[in-house]
This record gives structure tokens, sequence and C-alpha cells, in this order.
């Protein structure tokens, strides 16, 4: 019975996110390993079935291990994925833990050598005695193996939990985030980051934030941002200084002080924040609300899209059974024109930042069969409620989608349902 | 708005003017009138330290010894309903933590089927 559960935990997914091309889609989970699903070719005979994703690849990432120094056990869970962008036939992708992050290789294998004159077809040894004629050895083709090896290891950097990496234009390096400090790496080097942010006050008594996401911006190699619990988020410049810990700009919303509440700064806790492709918008994610910000301006953000407001009126119960602090990631798709995000009871909701238009649609092998349209779900808050709707009490807070992810130039969406994978294509015409 | 409840958070007489309650305020005094004691700082440093320490297990071999020959026959004190919580007089024993999880299973991702 146990084992049965241990299984099911390590199966829940707690990252999903797709290369450069949109030809792969990684997914980290619980139990450390991370499954690489490939696209398949589209074939002309079968024009009405766009390709596909199946598994490519698999592996274990992480492993558990215990501190003994600290006496913490550090979990195998993958928190992130982000892949770098090709460059040769092997593809290449970070995965990291609360501690360690690592950089895997993978490649293919569709050829092997075959007549070798010192060994067998077997691979035993043959006795050189008896070899009387030399042959060269040949490349035959064999069924495709996808090795993933682990090619570096940076570790030992971070005293708490890393919650992002994130690789920089330059290609060369990357930076990953805890609660109180950003690292910067070379990809070739392991032994040693530098530290570019570092929030940790000299008494920790006086903590008031930490850090709670990370991302460089993606054409400017020195420009990054960062998020934190307060709801405010940082620009700054590598070039600058250092030590980054005077920001470039400050991102904060002013806030009305007669709605301040006992959960106001839990719930303006930002749990993601993306850049734009474009790179002139970042878009954060706090507990109610999405919002897009312009870089150029400081004092608010230029839109607000309201996820599931009327979790307004739960926040007491959803503070008991800590919903309330779970983190909710965010999505542009590839023209920056629409935005995702995940709610409860399966649910995952689209904003269309041009027609102002959002749905509401839902992520469950009950309620939609493969290749039917998903059908536009509503929530309804009070009064009476529609045959169709779903009443804010009947809402299952267990089944909750933190982590989706876009192609990057298709209408293609991963959405991870705890210890399931969705993949929703736009439908063809 | 009137009731018990009032008395205690005192928030609602700030917010009668309004057209409605908060929906915010109403939940806060729901909280504060389950758990009294809470916090008075919103937010603030018990949740940032809870969040740091996260994976904290506090299994010492040497206080688990020195314990056991202060106890002498004694009887050890065993975990209370939270396991996970291990505080004060409690001396954790090995049947205490969780155990550690096999590892290298297959994703279910990996084998099943793609619909």
């Amino acid at each position: 019975r146990n084992k049965t559960t241990c299984l099911l935990k390590a199966d829940i997914i707690s990252t999903v996110e797709f290369n450069h091309t949109g030809e792969l889609l990684a997914t980290g989970d619980k139990g450390g390993r991370v499954v690489i699903f490939q696209r398949e070719q589209e074939s002309k005979n079968q024009v009405h079935r766009r390709g596909e994703y199946n598994v490519y690849s698999t592996f274990q990432s992480h492993e558990p291990e215990f501190d003994y120094l600290k006496s913490l056990e550090i979990e195998e869970k993958i928190n992130k994925i982000r892949w770098l962008p090709q460059q040769n036939a092997a593809y290449f992708l970070l995965s990291t833990n609360d501690k360690t992050v690592k950089l895997w290789k993978v490649s293919e294998r569709d050829k092997r050598p075959e007549g070798y004159n010192l060994k067998d077809e077997e691979g035993r040894l043959r006795d050189p005695a008896t070899i009387t004629t030399l042959r060269v050895p040949v490349l035959r083709p064999m069924d495709l193996m996808v090795e993933a090896t682990p090619r570096r290891v940076f570790a030992n950097a971070h005293t708490y939990h890393i919650n992002s990496i994130s690789v920089n234009s330059d290609y060369e390096t990357y930076m990953s985030a805890d609660d109180l400090r950003i690292n910067l790496w070379n990809f070739e080097i392991t032994n040693q980051s530098f530290n570019i942010v570092d929030i940790k006050p000299a008494n920790m008594e006086e903590l008031t934030e930490v850090i709670t996401a990370a991302e460089f911006h993606p054409h400017h190699c020195n420009t990054f941002v960062y998020s934190s619990s307060k709801g405010t988020i940082r620009l700054c410049d590598m070039r600058a200084s250092a030590l980054c810990d005077r920001h470039t700009k400050f991102f904060e919303e002013p806030e009305d002080p007669s709605n301040r509440s006992f959960f106001s700064e839990i719930i303006s806790s930002i749990s993601d924040v993306k850049f734009s492709h474009s790179g002139r918008y970042i878009m954060t994610r706090d507990y109610l609300t999405v919002k897009v910000w312009d870089l150029n301006m400081e004092n608010r953000p230029i839109e607000t899209y309201q996820v599931h407001d009327y979790l307004r009126s739960k926040l007491c119960s959803l503070y008991e059974n800590d919903c309330i602090f779970d983190k909710f990631e965010c999505v542009w798709n590839g023209s920056d024109s629409v935005i995702m995000t995940g709610s409860y009871n399966n649910f995952f909701r689209m904003f269309d930042r041009n027609t102002k238009r959002d749905v509401t649609l839902e992520a469950s092998r009950e309620n939609s069969k493969p290749r039917a349209i998903l059908k536009p779900r509503k929530v309804c808050v009070g009064g009476k409620r529609r045959k169709d709707e779903i009443s804010v009490d009947s809402l299952d807070f267990s089944k909750k989608i933190l982590h989706t992810a876009w192609h990057p130039s298709e209408n293609i969406i991963a959405v991870a349902a705890t210890n399931n994978l969705y993949i929703f294509q736009d439908k063809v015409n | 708005a009137g009731g018990p409840e009032c008395d205690r958070c005192g928030l609602v007489e700030d917010t009668q003017e309004k057209e409605g309650i908060l929906p915010e305020r109403a939940e806060e005094a729901k909280l504060k009138a389950k758990y009294p004691s809470l916090g008075q700082k919103p937010g603030g440093s018990d949740f940032l330290m809870k969040r740091l320490q996260k994976g904290q297990k506090y299994f010492d071999s040497g206080d688990y010894n020195m314990a056991k020959a202060k106890m002498k026959n004694k009887q050890l004190p065993s975990a209370g309903p939270d396991k996970n919580l291990v505080t004060g007089d409690h001396i954790p024993t090995p049947q205490d933590l969780p155990q550690r999880k096999s590892s290298l299973v297959t994703s279910k991702l990996a084998g099943g089927q793609v619909e």
C-alpha cells in the first residue's frame, strides 16, 4: 500500500518546458525523473493528424539526498528544466532540484560499427592467433537509441532552495536563483559561480522578503529580473556592478491601504515572472491575478487579469489548507498576444491581450474525449447556478494546474494536471 | 455585520461605512476568530522562516544517544500526531523519520499510452 502511494507522489509533474523549436517537450517530476517527448514528423498521408508527441527519452536526473551536516533532506523533485538552443545534433538541457543544477546531453545513436577484427559479434575477444585476414569495420544501421548523459553538475552553490534557472542569450552563461541569492554560472565551469544578487540580511530576524523567481532578458545578456514575495519585481543590469543588489528598475503597484488585510502580502507574492518573447514586457503571476508590465513603466502594470477572483471569499480556508501558498506559473504564446495560467479543479485560463476575451478550460479525461474540442467552463459565484456551471464550493483544490507550457511558434500547449500531461492543439480547419 | 467576532477583531467597524465588507476582511475576521494568537504582522517573517527551513529533519544521533542515556530505564516519549514537527523535549527515534524512498522506477509518463 505504501509503495503505491510513493509511486503516485513521484509521478507528480513539477515542470514542463518546450525546447526552442517546439520539437521537444520535457517534463520533470517529483521523483527526480525527466521524460522528453518528441513531435513526430508530419506525414504526407495523414494531413489531418498534425505531429503528435511521443516519448523520446527518459532518465533519472536527480536522486534524493541527505545533508548530514545540516540535517537536511534534499528532495529529488525537479523544480525547473530549461533547454539550451540547439547547436549540433545533440540536445542539451538544464535540470535542477533544490540544490543542484545538472546539464544533460541527449543524443541519438542509430548506427553501430560491425565487423571488428579483435572481437566477435557478441563482443567476446578473439584469440589473435586465429585471425588470418583483416577487415574494415563498417557502420550499420541499428534501432534508434536515445541516450542521456550528465555532462556537468553544478553543486554546492546554494544554501537555500533553488526556485529558478535561466539560460542567458549569450548561450555561455546561466543563472540559478534561490530564496535569497542568485548565482551566475559559465556552462564550462562547475567549481565556481559568481554571486550576483544577495538579499540575505545580516540579521535573519530582519528578513522581510525572499526571491521567488528570476529570468534573463531574451535578447540583452546583461539584463535580468527577479520577483519577490512582497509582489515587487527588480530589473538588474550586470554592467552596473558585479553584485547587483541595487536594482536598475523597481516595479511595484501601489496598494490602496484601505484594502489591506492579513492576506494582502501573501496573495501579492509573485510565483512566476516571464519576459515576453519581444523582451518589451514582463508577466507576473500572484495568487489571484496575472499582470503584464511594460519595462518602461515601473509604477504599475499595464494589464491585470483576474484568474479566479471568486477565491477572495475563500481565503480563510485556503490559508488553512495551505493552498494560498500554491505557486502557479504563467506563459506567453509565441506572438505574445495570449497568456495562459492554471487554476484549481484542473482548470486553466487563457487571456487574449488584444480582444480582451478570456476562456476557462479543463484538463481532465472524464470531461473530454481525445480529439474532441474543449468546452469552455464557467465557475458560478453565487445565486443561481446554470446547468453547465460549477459552484465555487464544488471546486477540487487538490487538482491544481501549476505548470503549463506553450509551443514557441504554434498553438500547441502542454498542461500538467498533477500526474497527467495533456497536450492540446488548435483544431485543424 | 454584527456578533461576537466583531468585538475581537475590531476591523468590521472601519468598513461598515463602505458599501460592503471587503471579502478579504471578512475572511481575515474568520481566521482571527479561529486562531486568536495569530501573528500581528501580516505575512511576514514566520512564513519566510518556515519556507527557508523546508526539508529540515531533526534526527541527531548524538542527541538521541544522550537522551537514551539520560532516560535510563524510562520509556522514550513517542512521536505525536504530527511526525514532521519535532520540537522541544521530544527525541526523534529512527522509527519516526519518514522512510527513504526507493528510487529508479520509471515514470508513468514514459510508459503510458499517448491518447
